[in-house]
């Protein structure tokens, strides 16, 4: 078997540095295993060896983020381990996020990274998608159980064998949605969810919803007469032939397109790229869905101050969360900074 | 009231000098089967093609996927009201030619999309690959409206697999299963101990192309209703829509609507299956609310523990199958839904666009975001040029080497909310 090169990042309490006087101690590191290293080198598989141990202060690294980022990245570099172990951190907040860290800077070097963390340290919801996080007690006390889980998943890992739900390797979910093929189809688990629910024995959702922001609407603006209004749209409207090629569905950008001199969105100019509702009428009047038509009308009126030259658009048709929150996050502050105060967001 | 269903195995598909069934193969007239679909006038162009399980072939776009069945008993085809004369669907007798399905294809209206492999990876993902498919692929004419393109293409697919269903109707099935149908108070009164449970059915129904017909009743202009179970199995459910075809029922899932079939499978042993509340997915707020209200009512009519609810599609009917589900659920009637998840391509991103606390027991159709790597086909059946525009495909789908990278969103049928499938997605 091809021996396996394992690196473990620790403080510098656990790094054998000292306590809360030393927590302003810069990334180090050591071509031997330290602290608790010694003993998971004991649990690891036999071809899996600890060539390196990069041991820095929680204060320093929290309050020197860049540059112990990138120190620790290029220790790595000279390390160029499979596979990172960082801590077990058990309740502690700052070592907790330095471990994840660390775990993020090793998935980005394309290096997988195992940690230890009680549920409730702050740095398994910043990072648990970048590494496995092995559930710990909240204390050091803990050491001994924590250990042997990171070993067996550090072990796997180095050696590309599959890793198993949560609830097997006993890591904290990573909230990754992974497909898999299980032995029934969906019609029969759901019936023998439904019976369970019946019966009220204990059943397992296969997605448990998550908490759902609801976003309360703002106050209403009382006069729009010297108000710049924007158009923002998840309705696909983009010129003619989708110069940026928003996709029909699982849209991973957005378009900004000029209206400046416009007092209509033409059918000959315009179209929908959205696949996911009929876009028959859309097509025939692209008005209907960016209504530019109306928005100069009141601008005519004087109802609204002026409509803002662009129009923000892209497809809502599939795209996930995490794509339309930072659609939205560099759209609005783009509007905010052109001193746009209000936006007329149209769906379909 | 019963309905027997005569399953007869095909084991092969073939063009032939009469259409018929002969030692488990099902022959094609192929001169006749397409001087009947031409003699639609929006039809320009007919060709057949034939495509089996294990061959390097691909089938791009698809419009719809049906089995060929018929009533023995009775002249004509089935899909009362849509492709034969209208009758009550669900009794008597139907016989059923398995392991054989007509797939439409050709120009489809807006995008072309859905993919069925023959073999390779997709295949493992789409029950379709593993049919012996008559594969007919059609061109309209010029100059009709979108609308009119849509109703030939159904059409069309609809009257091609009654035409082959014809070649079961004097053949003596392998194997038949009796399916009994009582009245409302005789699933009370029969089965006091079981516990009684409904199927809540939903459709699509947002225009064109994410169009459902019930009795060839567009769904979107209908209020919530009732069915016995058995009605799907003589084709009184119609497919009208494709895109984004990972989760949308063609008309043969409806016909083997698998929660209609395991729900029958345990009826009278430790459920009591009463019936079927079919409703619509429509795209305005009003509409969502009439018919959740409406549907949680025939619910509490039909006097059941517990339902189990299945969506289709995904994004705008979250909100339906969420309405559906807290308005049962407020009735102290238990539920369990079946959906899909869009939940990126990473996995990361939460993987529906509504939920509720009540919601507490979901079975998941899979990541319909996650990536999958078809390789190039000897054959394509359609047109795959299009694979970068379509749902589940982007910028950069296609390779030099004529494989394609796409989301299971553009396999058909591959995250199925019906509970076809084996897939599913876990949280890691």
């Amino acid at each position: 078997m091809e021996t396996k090169r394992i690196v473990v990042y620790l403080n510098q309490f656990f790094g054998q540095i000292g306590g809360e006087e030393e927590a302003n101690t810069p990334p180090q590191s050591f071509d031997k295993p330290v602290g608790p290293g010694m003993g998971l080198q004991q649990l690891l598989p036999k071809n899996c060896t600890i060539v390196g141990t990069i041991v820095c202060g929680d204060g320093y690294f929290n309050e020197n983020l860049e540059e112990a980022s990138a120190t620790v990245q290029k220790m790595l570099d000279n390390f160029k381990p499979h596979v990172v172990v960082a801590g077990p951190a058990f309740n502690a907040g700052r070592y907790g996020m330095a471990c994840g860290t660390v775990g993020k800077i090793a998935h980005e070097m394309g290096i997988p990274a195992v940690s230890g963390m009680y549920p409730e340290n702050p740095g398994v919801e910043s990072y648990r998608q970048y590494l496995y996080i092995v559930e710990t007690g909240n204390s050091a006390a803990s050491m001994r159980t924590a250990l042997p889980s990171m070993a067996k998943l550090a072990g796997k890992l180095a050696n590309h064998e599959s890793i198993g739900t949560p609830a097997e390797e006993g890591y904290l979910s990573r909230g990754i949605r992974r497909n898999i093929f299980v032995e029934k189809r969906g019609s029969e688990r759901a019936i023998e969810m439904l019976l369970k629910k019946l019966n009220n024995e204990g059943f397992d959702t296969e997605y448990p919803i998550p908490h759902f922001d609801r976003v309360e609407p703002a106050q209403a603006l009382t006069d729009l007469s010297k108000v710049t209004v924007a158009l923002v749209t998840s309705g696909g409207i983009v010129p003619k032939g989708n110069p940026d090629r928003i996709e029909a569905s699982s849209a991973s950008h957005y378009g900004k397109y000029s209206i400046k001199d416009l007092t209509s969105l033409s059918s000959d100019s315009f179209e929908t790229a959205h696949g996911g509702y009929d876009p028959v009428y859309a097509n025939q009047a692209p008005d209907r869905v960016v209504p530019v038509d109306a928005l100069r009308a009141l601008e005519k009126e004087g109802k609204i101050g002026q409509l803002f030259p662009y129009y923000y658009s892209t497809v809502g048709n599939g795209t996930s969360v995490a794509n339309a929150k930072s659609f939205a996050a560099e759209i609005a502050q783009e509007l905010v900074s052109e001193g746009v105060q209000a936006v007329i967001l149209t769906s379909t | 009231m019963h309905l027997k269903v005569g399953n007869i195995f095909i084991k092969d598909l073939q063009f032939g000098p009469q259409t018929e069934v002969k030692n488990q193969t099902l022959f094609v007239n192929k001169d006749e089967l397409t001087k009947l679909l031409l003699a639609d006038e929006h039809l320009a162009s007919v060709e057949l093609e034939i495509a089996h399980p294990g061959e390097s072939v691909r089938i791009m776009p698809v419009k719809d996927v049906i089995e060929p069945r018929v009533k023995p008993e009775q002249e004509g085809g089935i899909f009362p009201g849509m492709a034969s004369k209208m009758f009550t669907a669900g009794s008597g007798l139907t016989h059923v030619l398995k392991g054989v399905s007509v797939v439409t294809t050709g120009k489809i209206v807006g995008y072309q999309e859905g993919i069925i492999d023959m073999s390779g990876p997709g295949a493992e993902l789409c029950p379709f690959s593993k049919l012996h498919n008559l594969v007919v692929v059609a061109q309209p004419v010029t100059g009709i409206t979108p609308y009119q393109h849509e109703a030939a293409l159904r059409l069309m697919g609809l009257k091609a697999a009654n035409y082959l269903g014809e070649a079961a109707r004097k053949i003596t099935p392998d194997e038949t299963i009796s399916y009994e149908l009582l009245p409302l108070h005789a699933y009370h009164e029969n089965y006091p101990d079981l516990p009684k449970v409904a199927y809540v059915y939903m459709l699509q129904s947002q225009g064109l192309l994410h169009d459902t017909y019930f009795y060839g009743v567009d769904v979107k202009n209908m209020v919530p209703t009732l069915m016995h179970p058995t009605e799907v199995m003589d084709g009184a459910i119609v497919s009208g829509n494709c895109v984004s075809a990972c989760d949308k029922n063609t008309t043969y899932h409806h016909l083997n609507n698998p929660v209609v079939h395991d729900l029958l499978a345990r009826h009278g042993k430790d459920l009591c299956f009463v019936g079927c509340v079919v409703t619509n997915e429509n795209v305005t707020l009003l509409d969502k609310q009439r018919s959740s209200d409406l549907t949680a009512k025939l619910v509490e009519f039909l006097g059941v523990d517990g339902v189990i609810i299945t969506e289709e599609g995904f994004g705008n009917p979250d909100t339906d199958l969420m309405m559906n589900c807290t308005k049962i659920e407020g009735k102290g009637i238990k539920t369990v839904l079946i959906t899909d998840e869009y939940a990126g391509q990473d996995g990361t991103s939460q993987s529906l666009a509504d939920g509720s606390p009540l919601a507490n027991a979901i079975v998941s159709g899979g990541n319909a975001n996650a990536l999958i790597t078809l390789p190039a086909m000897e054959k394509v059946i359609g047109n795959v040029d299009p694979v970068e525009v379509i749902a589940g495909g982007f910028k950069g789908s296609r390779s030099t080497d004529d494989s394609i990278t796409v989301e299971l969103q553009a396999i058909i049928g591959a995250t199925n909310e019906l509970g076809f499938n084996k897939l599913t997605a876990r949280e890691y």
